[in-house]
């Protein structure tokens, strides 16, 4: 069995008096998929963005492929560069073309040439289905297009560990099967992938095990057959018969 | 009666727009005539427009006198100031309003410095429509402006010195205003960045340096960098006084163009600086490849405005004994040759201030189109 890519040990996190994170325990495999879903106000986003350390947290030890993630980690931004994040809001840069949105940060960070960082991102504005944009500025793209773009950005970088902030909830309904289609592909593909979603067709499809937060704890973790027939926890069941409801 | 359900058989037609006025008569009504107040509104306000207008035209074009050597061209045969402007006053003063002092030989140095500098502004924007336009001027000036300084002053490469104290005119206000945009720019983005940095003590010092410049008038600044501050320094030690007063209206601008860079900041999504930080860039390259060149073309406008109202307050410069425009004309008018001409100095020095302000306003706005063809938003 090889090291894990990331392990969680009872982290906690404040926003002031606020208590978000609880205790958080998790340890995830390499080429794992953990879906995390739970109402929102869970916790959900801020526990993923911890392990990049967008939000740092105050207790507990983080640990991703076997590096100590807290405030003595020297090199952050080296750390980053090895996950990829893809937002809720796409967050692509405006001002640079989906090219240059895809191969900026290898050329910069990675030192490519322009040539092989461009060649890269073709290769996978291709697997996203979006390479016929790639002069085009995200302003000029469908939501769907632009996550799929933002997706490629991520990519780019070859990342170790891939993380979804609820990458379609900002999109149209009709644009949401698009981006879905691009992540199962992504999912078989081997990559370790963490996914906060409200796409319960996705995470039953592709999820090894899913991940029910719920008030700043994690409160069941279960592969997705016994998570969506019989949840082990009364506040998984709610959650999801909510769900089946809307 | 209309049914309550429906399924269309056939496209609708497209149609043209309703045309509401037709030619000018109807552009016109809808605009100037369009009831009996506004006709009333339109009627006097053209009667109040001529009459304001016509004897301006009248005096400074008409009646106006162009050519001479003295103040004789313009005096009336019983030797009273006639009516109409004495351009030829101008005329007389041109060239020292340009250059002030500097030596008639010499000259040739402030045009080959003008022609850099406008080459510097102009070229970049027919080598290229991309957006990193505004780094490419800035850089070129930023090289320019200590060149320019040498190929100025001289004293080297056997170019005869010229002191600045026999700089003036236009041309001093130039430098002043333009060595201070160069100066001011970047000392006004690392004062932003400051004022929003985590740690203490670059925010504070950002803040308190901000808020303490912006609260004194220039004149103040003026006078501690031309007073005060050799006070301070070690003796034989002495800083040019236009370098002083450059350097004073520099950090003066800095304040104010570091609060317009704050706001452009704002502005940009929360989103673009975790994404910028997400993908692994160090601190300086977010700001550098993803932050500033978005707040960059958020602010043009602000920043324009910011130097627009610099160019106009280098006149403040004669408080401290340098002879720019404002200079020039208050030495020339009280030239015993030419006495009671101020009017025509001021409203030339008035007329140029204006078209070079007017120049700044369309080149940004030049500036903001390009920018905006570029990304094609």
């Amino acid at each position: 069995m090889s090291n894990p890519i990331v392990e969680m040990a009872g982290i906690h996190k404040w926003y002031g008096d606020f208590h978000v994170l609880k205790n958080l325990n998790l340890v995830v495999d390499p080429g794992e998929k953990i879906v995390v879903c739970g109402p929102s106000g869970s916790g959900k986003s801020t526990a993923i963005r911890v392990i990049n350390r967008l939000e740092e947290h105050q207790r507990g030890t983080l640990k991703v492929d076997g590096v100590t993630v807290d405030e003595t980690l020297k090199d952050i931004d080296g750390f980053r560069a090895r996950i990829g994040m893809v937002f809720q809001q796409f967050n692509l840069f405006p001002h640079m073309t989906v090219m240059e949105n895809c191969t900026f940060a290898p050329m910069w960070l990675k030192g490519l040439s322009q040539a092989e960082a461009e060649a890269r991102a073709i290769a996978l504005l291709e697997r996203v289905r979006i390479a016929d944009q790639a002069m085009k500025f995200p302003g000029q793209l469908s939501g769907g297009q632009q996550q799929r773009a933002a997706i490629a950005r991520a990519l780019c970088m070859e990342p170790m560990l891939l993380l979804f902030d609820e990458p379609t909830s900002a999109l149209d309904p009709e644009m949401v099967r698009e981006v879905l289609d691009v992540m199962v592909e992504l999912a078989a593909s081997g990559i370790t992938m963490i996914c906060v979603t409200h796409e319960m067709g996705f995470a039953r499809q592709v999820a090894d095990r899913i991940v029910f937060m719920d008030q700043g704890e994690i409160v069941e973790i279960s592969p997705p057959d016994v998570f969506f027939s019989q949840p082990r926890s009364a506040r998984a069941a709610t959650f999801l018969a909510q769900l089946v409801r809307s | 009666m209309t049914d309550r359900f429906f399924l269309r058989e056939a496209a609708e037609p497209v149609l043209p727009a309703p045309r509401t006025t037709v030619g000018a008569a109807g552009w016109l009504r809808t605009n100037l005539f369009f009831s009996g107040w506004g006709a009333l509104v339109t009627v006097i306000a053209v009667a109040l427009a001529v009459a304001i207008f016509l004897p301006l035209v009248d005096w400074a074009i008409i009646q106006a006198h162009w050519t001479g050597e003295t103040r004789a061209a313009c005096l009336d045969a019983e030797g009273k100031k006639a009516f109409g402007a004495c351009w030829a006053f101008i005329e007389v003063r041109f060239s020292t309003l340009m250059y002030g002092f500097y030596p008639v030989d010499e000259r040739w140095r402030v045009n080959l410095f003008a022609g850099l500098t406008l080459a510097a502004l102009v070229l970049p924007s027919l080598l290229s429509g991309l957006g990193r336009i505004w780094g490419t001027r800035f850089l070129a000036l930023a090289v320019l402006f200590p060149l320019g300084w040498l190929l100025l002053h001289g004293g080297v490469l056997g170019l005869p010195m010229v002191e600045t104290s026999k700089w003036g005119g236009l041309m001093l206000t130039l430098i002043i205003a333009g060595s201070g945009m160069v100066c001011s720019f970047p000392l006004g983005i690392l004062l932003a960045l400051g004022r929003r940095s985590e740690l203490p003590v670059i925010r504070t010092a950002s803040i308190v340096f901000i808020e303490v410049v912006r609260g004194v008038p220039l004149v103040t600044v003026l006078f501690m960098a031309s007073v005060m501050l050799p006070l301070f320094l070690p003796n034989g030690v002495t800083i040019d006084k236009l370098m002083r007063a450059i350097v004073g209206v520099s950090l003066f601008t800095a304040a104010y163009v570091a609060e317009v860079m704050r706001g452009g900041l704002q502005a940009i999504p929360k989103g673009q600086y975790e994404a910028a930080q997400a993908i692994g860039l160090s601190y300086w390259r977010q700001m550098r490849l993803v932050i500033l060149p978005q707040a960059m073309r958020i602010v043009i406008p602000g920043i324009l405005n910011t130097y627009i109202g610099l160019l106009k307050d280098t006149t403040l410069v004669a408080v401290i004994g340098l002879v720019d425009l404002i200079g020039i004309i208050a030495a020339a008018t009280a030239d015993p040759a030419w006495l009671g001409f101020a009017t025509e100095g001021y409203v030339f020095v008035g007329l140029l201030f204006w078209v070079l302000c007017y120049g700044m306003s369309r080149y940004g706005l030049r500036l903001e189109y390009t920018l905006a063809k570029a990304t094609r938003r």
